[in-house]
C-alpha cells in the first residue's frame, strides 16, 4: 500500500493494530486507549510507535509522550467533524511536534489542502491521485 | 470600499478552479453525493425544491455599481431574470443549473465578488451596519474590521467544518442595526476610559429553533487582539461543540449548557496560549482603513434650496422623503432607502433590470456605491440633497419607492414554501395578503415603526422571533397554519417574541395583523411605538382580540 507523505507517494512502512491484536514487528501505530494501557510494554517495541487518535479524544493527554511517537494518525470517522483539524493545530504548532501527522479514515480527498495548513503531512486514502491533486489547490491564504 | 490585491484575487480564481473540478467529479460520479454536498454549499450551492439556489456572499453589504451590474447580467444570462436579498445581506438566485455554477462563480470573480461560506457548517459572511460611515452615531467605521474578520474567516483550514454555521457581525454605532445580538459572535466598538477603541464581545446568540439573546464574554477587548480572540472561540467550539444533534450544535446551545463562566474561562485560557503570536498591527489597521476613507463631500452642498421647495410642492415626495431618506453626518446629504417591497413584489426580489437601473442611479448619484440591509432593502448613502428629487423620480418608476421603510409592508420574508425545501408554509403570499389589507398609504404611516417577519418554517431564516409581529409558517397535516409572536427586537433593547397563541389558518393571517394593529391604534399612548406599547400592556390586549371570532 502507498500513502502520501510531504506531496509525495512513498510505500506505507507502518501497521495499525486493532486494541486486541498482538503486536507484530515493524513499525506499530495502536489506539489512544491501547497506549495509555500498554505503555510501559510499548515502549520496548523495536520498531517506531504511532497513536491513532480520534476526533473526541484530547490530545494535550499525548503531550509528555510526543518524544516517543514517530506517528500520529488523526482517524476520521465522519468528515463533517473537524475536530481533526484543531487537533492537529494543537499538535504540530501548540506542541510543536516533529514527527509525521497522518489523515486515515474517512475523509475527502478534498479536505487534503485544509489538513496540510494545520500540520498534517502524511495521508492515508483510497483515492491517492486525487486527494495528492487537491494539495496543490490554493498558493495563496489568509490564516 | 475595499479593492481586491493581486492575492485576494488569485485566491478567488482558484476557488472557482478547484469547484469546477469539483463539480465535473461530482457529475462523473467521482465524489460522492454526501460529500459534494459539503463542498457545494461551501460553495453556496443549495439544492432547493425546484433547482440548485445559489446564494453569493456581500461582504458586509457593500457593493459597487460594477458588481450590481454583474448580478443583473448573471440574472438574465444565468437565471430567470431576478434576484433575491437575503436578511444576511447577502444575494440569491434560484434557478441556477449547477453545470453552469463554475461559469457564473467565474463571472463573480472578475468583479472581485464570490458565494465562498455562505452556506454549510462554516463561518458565513460577515454582516454589519448598513449606514456604516455615515451615521451620525458612529464610534469607528466597523467595515475596517468587517474586511480584516473576512480575510480571516475566508478559507480557513482549521474552521471550515464547525459544528453548525457560524455567523459574525460587527456594529460599529450606539444604535445596533446589524441584529449583533442575534450572533454566533456580536462586536460592538466602543472606547474604554482612556479613549482606545475597542470591541465588547457578544457570544451564542443566535436565531433559528431556539432564539437565545447574546452574552457579554468580555466588555473591552483591545483591538489588536480581535484575530486571536475569535480564534480562541472557534476553537472552543469547534472541539467541544455538540456533534450529536444538529439542532443542538450551535454554540449558543454550548456556551447554555457549558454556562457562560465556564465558557469564558475557557476561552480565555485559549486565549491566553496564542494571543500574542496573532496580534493585528497597526500598520495593517491603516491599511484597511484606507480603503474606507470618507468621500469628498460637497461642503456647499446645504446651500441648494430646491429640495425645500420641492418637499412644499410635492407631498408624495415630502412623504418618500420623510420615510425613506434618513439625515446623514454630513449637511446637505441624505441617506436614501430603496425599497424592495412594492406592494404587488415578492419582498426583497430585484429583476435584472432594476438592478442596472440602481448600478446607474448609484454613479450618478450616490458614489457608485450600494449596500444592502438586513431588512432586504438597498441603501444609497450619499445622496446630495439637490439629487433627491430625480432621484426619486427614478426610483419610483421602477417601483423602488414605495415610502415603506421600517413600516408594517416593510416585511422581512423567506422564500417559503414557493422555493425552499425545507419549508411548512408560504410566505410571499402572506406578504401578499397583508399588502392588500394594508393598502392605505396614510393608514400605515400612522401605525408607524413595526417590523413584520415571517418565516415559513422554524429555521427562521426571516428573523420571525425578533420581529415586532413574527410569523411562523407551521405545517399541520399537509395545511398551512401560522404562529404569531409579539414584541420581538434585532435592536439594542434585543427580545424575543412572545408567543400569542395557537395558530391562525392561512386564510386569517392578514386579517389577524389588521386586528393587532387596530388595537394598538386604540390603546397607544401619545407617540408610543407599536413596540412600546406591547412592552407596556403585555400580548393580552391583543390576545384578546385576535381570537375572538375563533
Amino acid at each position: 500500500m502507498q500513502v502520501i507523505k510531504n506531496k509525495q507517494l512513498i510505500d506505507n512502512h507502518w501497521t495499525y493494530l486493532a486494541d486486541d491484536a498482538p503486536i507484530v514487528t515493524g513499525n506499530i501505530c495502536v489506539s489512544l486507549a491501547r497506549w495509555q494501557s500498554e505503555k510501559n510494554q510499548l515502549i520496548t517495541h523495536e520498531g517506531n510507535l504511532g497513536v491513532r487518535i480520534a476526533p473526541a479524544d484530547d490530545v494535550n493527554q499525548l503531550v509528555e509522550d510526543l518524544p516517543k511517537l514517530a506517528l500520529i494518525e488523526l482517524a476520521v470517522s465522519d468528515f463533517a467533524d473537524g475536530r481533526s483539524f484543531s487537533q492537529a493545530y494543537m499538535l504540530r504548532n501548540r506542541h510543536a511536534y516533529q514527527g509525521e501527522i497522518r489523515a486515515v479514515g474517512n475523509y475527502l480527498a478534498d479536505q487534503a489542502f485544509y489538513f496540510s495548513r494545520v500540520g498534517v503531512n502524511a495521508f492515508e486514502s483510497e483515492h491517492l491521485a486525487q486527494t495528492q491533486n487537491t494539495l496543490n489547490d490554493f498558493t495563496v491564504f489568509y490564516q | 470600499m475595499y479593492q481586491y490585491n493581486h492575492n485576494d484575487q488569485i485566491l478567488i480564481e482558484e476557488r472557482v478552479a478547484q469547484f469546477r473540478r469539483q463539480t465535473e467529479q461530482f457529475l462523473n460520479g467521482e465524489i460522492s453525493e454526501d460529500g459534494f454536498r459539503a463542498l457545494r454549499l461551501r460553495n453556496g450551492v443549495y439544492i432547493q425544491t425546484h433547482a440548485p439556489m445559489l446564494r453569493v456572499a456581500i461582504p458586509y453589504g457593500l457593493l459597487n455599481a460594477k458588481q450590481l451590474h454583474t448580478l443583473a447580467h448573471i440574472a438574465r444570462t444565468y437565471d430567470k431574470n431576478y434576484c433575491h436579498v437575503t436578511t444576511r445581506q447577502n444575494v440569491q438566485y434560484n434557478w441556477p443549473k449547477l453545470e453552469q455554477i463554475p461559469d457564473i462563480l467565474a463571472e463573480l470573480a472578475q468583479v472581485q465578488m464570490h458565494a465562498i461560506q455562505t452556506s454549510g457548517n462554516c463561518m458565513r459572511n460577515t454582516t454589519s451596519d448598513h449606514l456604516a460611515g455615515v451615521c451620525a452615531d458612529e464610534i469607528e467605521d466597523p467595515r475596517p474590521y468587517c474586511e480584516i474578520i473576512r480575510k480571516w474567516t475566508t478559507l480557513h483550514p482549521e474552521f471550515d467544518y464547525l459544528p453548525r454555521k457560524f455567523k459574525i457581525a460587527v456594529s460599529g454605532s450606539t444604535t445596533d442595526r446589524a441584529a449583533t445580538q442575534f450572533h454566533d459572535i456580536g462586536l460592538h466598538l466602543v472606547k474604554n476610559d482612556a479613549g482606545e477603541i475597542g470591541f465588547k464581545v457578544f457570544v451564542g446568540g443566535g436565531l433559528g429553533r431556539t432564539p437565545i439573546i447574546g452574552q457579554v464574554i468580555r466588555p473591552f477587548l483591545e483591538k489588536k487582539h480581535i484575530l486571536s480572540y475569535l480564534e480562541a472561540v472557534l476553537r472552543i467550539y469547534n472541539l467541544l461543540g455538540r456533534r450529536d444533534n444538529k439542532y443542538k450544535a450551535r454554540i449558543k446551545i454550548l456556551v447554555k449548557e457549558t454556562g457562560l463562566e465556564k465558557f469564558t474561562q475557557l476561552v480565555e485560557t485559549e486565549w491566553a496560549l496564542i494571543r500574542d503570536n496573532l496580534e493585528v498591527s497597526d500598520d495593517y489597521f491603516a491599511a484597511m482603513k484606507a480603503h474606507f476613507t470618507p468621500f469628498e463631500y460637497d461642503s456647499s452642498a446645504a446651500q441648494d434650496a430646491t429640495f425645500a421647495a420641492h418637499t412644499q410642492e410635492n407631498s408624495a415626495f415630502a412623504t418618500w422623503v420623510k420615510y425613506n431618506t434618513q439625515a446623514h453626518k454630513v449637511d446637505g446629504y441624505r441617506i436614501v432607502f430603496l425599497s424592495i417591497k412594492a406592494p404587488d413584489s415578492p419582498p426583497g426580489d430585484l429583476t435584472s433590470e432594476q438592478l442596472d437601473v440602481i448600478a446607474d442611479l448609484s454613479v450618478k448619484y450616490s458614489f457608485g456605491e450600494i449596500r444592502s440591509t438586513h431588512r432586504q432593502n438597498f441603501v444609497f448613502a450619499d445622496v446630495k440633497q439637490v439629487d433627491l428629487f430625480a432621484l426619486w423620480q427614478a426610483l419610483a418608476a421602477q417601483k423602488l419607492a414605495t415610502p415603506n421603510i421600517g413600516m408594517a409592508t416593510d416585511i422581512i420574508c423567506c422564500p417559503g414554501l414557493d422555493f425552499c425545501s425545507l419549508a411548512n408554509a408560504g410566505s410571499i403570499d402572506i406578504t401578499k395578503d397583508i399588502n392588500n389589507v394594508l393598502d392605505n398609504l396614510d393608514y400605515l404611516h400612522d401605525i408607524g415603526d413595526v417590523n413584520i417577519n415571517i418565516s415559513g418554517c422554524m429555521n427562521g431564516c426571516a428573523h420571525q422571533s425578533v420581529g415586532h409581529i413574527g410569523i411562523l409558517g407551521v405545517d399541520k397535516k399537509g395545511v398551512e397554519w401560522y404562529q404569531f409572536t409579539l414584541g420581538g427586537s434585532s435592536s439594542n433593547e434585543a427580545a424575543i417574541g412572545e408567543r400569542l397563541g395557537p395558530s391562525i389558518p392561512k386564510s386569517d393571517v392578514a386579517q389577524a395583523v389588521e386586528t393587532i394593529l387596530n388595537v394598538y391604534v386604540q390603546i397607544r399612548l401619545d407617540e408610543e411605538s407599536f413596540l412600546e406599547t406591547v412592552k407596556r400592556v403585555g400580548i393580552d390586549p391583543f390576545k384578546e382580540k385576535v381570537y375572538a371570532s375563533h
